[in-house]
């Protein structure tokens, strides 16, 4: 939803009707797409209410996320984007119903393939895409790359390259937030290739101990880089893994199941400890640009999940079976989206790069008078701040 | 007295201390000490002599410390306790400043803290401002840098500094390097704390030091504490630093006892302490090394020598300020560490002083440090991993031939 406000600050007016049309606040009725599994808790209810605004705004955000990827492929191929680019593509749905559920004083952590979230947090399409290329503008002022995003004000905690180590950083946002004695969670994802790393049940060990209100996600799209989950762990059921902390199985394509399930663990987690929810999801590219995504599945395979569960086309045909818009509506949105990121990108083109003098900004944190460097410092005073 | 001995120092430094002019200064020497009815005199950093007590005469580490301003009246006494003492008043008083202070490590919380240095906190603060964690280093010094993320200003206590090899990846990772992947949007305020160093048999995995790992990691500061004095001002400021620190303790330095100020102060993070200032040779040293020094440095003040000792303190980044008008004073370094040989503390400085200074050198620096190998149990091979007084006395000897 934020998206959408931001987003219309780099259009240029447009005659589309789509966007002038106002929707009304009537709940519809969705039905989840499969009913959810839980363990050691008893599931939300399948049905989820949503507004005709509400759909709408998920189609528009999945659709400039959607397009954002497949614009970092070309940046990347074109080789203005360096390094290591994960991208999201398919697994929108996530980043959607997850901050539909939530507000921005609620925190997100997650790993490296964060574009999506940072920008259904509140980021904008330059500051991406800056960063992506390196430049200034970008949203750590080019200094953290495509794996380190963040976004303070609005709670979003990066943007971390080591698989696994956000999730004690996750446990420390809701230590915080217990010990602030704020009402909010955190939800510190991960990926089910680091669903097997140690320190994710020691975290998990001391979130429960201390009813700390973390949920830990797991964005399950089966495959940790080229090693399938039943390769890689002896139990694949990832939200069964926490043993005593409930956990939550959601299809991971359905935005209003995604929405569902955040809902309902943010309420638990306030009032119980953590909670796991695993994401049942899927990403049409490979691990990241330097993988082909093929050697380790079939195509058949990603053609037939993008045909059957891709979660565009399932908002895209709930708002045609609801007579929201038409198809030539939705049509003319996803253009003009395409407009949008084709100028976002123009922008960060333009955007320069850091200067060599900004080298060693924000190594340290200044303080107590005294230069960090060098063997030149006139003067060494201690002051009491 | 100041001025006659200085002046004795002078005349050394002047002509090449030959074998004749060092047997006049001792004899010149010992009868200052007879005069002044003790067994060792420290030259202080103002100049003035400080007679240690008679009764601790015979315990020679502990009395080579250089006591702050406590034997004339005319300043306040103070109060006397231990350095564990000392770093939990530093961190008792942090934590009533600053509600959004809190520890957590193992067993800090009921038990007090295996040094003690937490007692009794976790009765007046609470079960959450002081946590008791479970052994999982990893992921509560991952926890601390997230919480450290929000606001909040935990203090890591590693009950071993060889246990936080197992959180290194949080440390060098996510709280080294936030604040610079973020572009500045992130503070990590973390302390990390520990014992560490060769103690009492502890075996080689009980007896790491972690400094030599830690130093590469951009974006933390390293600092280690000596004295009960700067255990105390370093804990402060390594809590209200928006920085990373990392405290380096040692296990046997716990037990010292030292008069510290009753009113509040902090020290500088970056700073070094002059222990004793000299004109012939700069020692740098820094944790228990200090002691073996100014244990060496009656030795070698006996001998005729006048060795200028500062305890560096500031392991990252060096007080290149303080150490530079040192060698530019003396033209000679000796490095006395208890780091390991390669890649340890020593090392650096070695060729931090030799970039800077190396047009003041008059003979090659000379780095002192333990050595290559796993701390041995056994007794008499432990005491010859370290640095011994001999050993410093011997290197002085040559350096200032």
């Amino acid at each position: 939803m934020a998206l959408t406000h931001r987003s219309s600050n780099l259009l240029k007016p447009l005659s589309a009707a789509v966007l002038r049309r106002t929707f009304s606040t009537d709940t519809i009725t969705v039905e989840t797409s499969v009913p959810f599994t839980s363990h050691n808790c008893s599931p939300p209810p399948r049905t989820v209410e949503t507004t005709p605004a509400e759909m709408m705004s998920f189609f528009r955000d999945m659709a400039t996320m959607r397009r954002m990827e497949i614009a970092a492929d070309s940046l990347y191929k074109a080789k203005l984007i360096r390094g290591f680019c994960h991208l999201y593509d398919g697994q929108e749905a996530v980043a959607i119903g997850m901050e539909a559920a939530i507000t921005s004083k609620d925190c997100i952590i997650t790993a490296y393939r964060d574009h999506c979230l940072f920008l259904a947090r509140g980021g904008t399409l330059v500051e991406t895409f800056a960063e992506l290329m390196g430049r200034k503008d970008g949203c750590s002022k080019g200094k953290g790359g495509s794996m380190h995003f963040y976004k303070k004000e609005s709670g979003f905690y990066g943007g971390h390259g080591i698989v696994g180590a956000q999730v004690p950083l996750g446990c420390g946002l809701a230590f915080a937030q217990k010990y602030s004695k704020e009402e909010h969670v955190t939800f510190a994802m991960y990926g089910d290739g680091a669903a097997n790393q140690g320190q994710l049940f020691e975290a998990l060990n001391m979130a429960a101990l201390w009813d700390l209100p973390a949920i830990l996600v797991c964005e399950n799209n089966h495959y940790g880089m080229g090693t399938a989950e039943w390769r890689a762990a002896k139990s694949y059921a990832y939200y069964k893994r926490g043993d005593y902390v409930p956990g939550l199985k959601v299809d991971g394509m359905d935005a209003f199941a995604v929405k569902q399930a955040c809902k309902f663990a943010k309420e638990h987690a306030l009032k119980n400890g953590p909670i796991i929810l695993e994401m049942d999801t899927y990403r049409y590219h490979g691990h990241s640009m330097s993988d082909p995504g093929s050697t380790y599945r079939k195509r058949d395979e990603v053609t037939g999940v993008r045909q059957e569960r891709d979660p565009l086309e399932r908002i895209r045909k709930l708002i045609l079976s609801h007579d929201l818009a038409t198809e030539k509506e939705l049509k003319d949105t996803e253009k003009e989206i395409r407009k949008e990121v084709d100028e976002a990108i123009a922008k960060a083109k333009e955007s320069p790069m850091p200067d060599p003098s900004e080298l060693f900004d924000n190594v340290y944190v200044k303080g107590f008078g005294v230069e960090v460097f060098g063997a030149d410092r006139k003067e060494v005073k201690s002051v009491l701040p | 007295m100041a001025v006659v001995f200085q002046g004795i120092g002078a005349t050394a430094a002047l002509t090449s201390a030959t074998s004749v002019d060092s047997k006049k200064l001792y004899i010149l020497s010992r009868r200052l000490v007879s005069e002044t009815k003790s067994t060792f005199m420290v030259v202080r950093s103002d100049g003035r002599l400080n007679s240690g007590s008679n009764r601790r005469a015979q315990k020679l580490i502990t009395n080579a410390v250089a006591t702050k301003a406590d034997s004339s009246p005319a300043t306040k006494p103070g109060h006397e306790l231990l350095l564990f003492e000392a770093l939990r008043e530093g961190l008792e008083e942090e934590m009533e400043r600053d509600a959004r202070v809190c520890v957590m490590g193992e067993d800090v919380g009921h038990y007090g803290g295996s040094y003690k240095v937490t007692k009794d906190l976790a009765n007046k603060y609470g079960d959450l401002r002081v946590l008791d964690t479970p052994i999982a280093e990893n992921s509560f010094t991952g926890m601390a840098i997230g919480a450290a993320m929000t606001g909040l200003r935990p203090i890591v206590e590693g009950m071993n500094m060889g246990f936080l090899l197992l959180a290194f990846n949080q440390i060098s990772n996510n709280c080294g390097m936030l604040h610079y992947t973020s572009g500045g949007q992130f503070t990590i305020p973390v302390v990390i704390r520990g014992p560490g160093g060769v103690g009492r048999q502890l075996g080689a995995e009980h007896s790491q030091r972690l400094e030599s790992y830690f130093q590469s990691i951009p974006g933390i500061q390293m600092v280690a504490c000596s004295t009960p004095y700067n255990a105390k001002g370093l804990m402060k400021a390594a809590i209200r630093s928006e920085n990373p620190v990392i405290l380096f303790e040692h296990v046997l330095l716990y037990n010292l006892k030292e008069r510290i100020p009753d009113e509040e102060y902090i020290l500088n993070l970056e700073e070094a302490e002059m222990v004793r200032p000299g004109e012939h040779i700069t020692i740098l040293t820094y944790s228990r090394m200090r002691y073996h020094v100014m244990q060496a440095a009656k030795t070698l003040v006996n001998k005729g020598y006048d060795p200028e000792v500062i305890d560096i303190r500031s392991l990252k980044p060096f007080d290149l300020h303080t150490i530079g008008n040192s060698v530019k004073k003396t033209h000679r370094v000796l490095i006395v560490e208890e780091c390991m040989r390669t890649g340890g503390i020593g090392a650096s400085l070695t060729a931090a002083i030799n970039e800077y200074f190396h047009d003041y050198l008059d003979a090659p620096v000379v780095c002192l440090s333990s050595q290559d190998v796993p701390t041995p149990y056994a007794g008499t091979l432990e005491e010859w991993t370290v640095v011994q007084p001999t050993q410093i006395v011997t290197a002085v000897e040559q350096l200032c031939r």
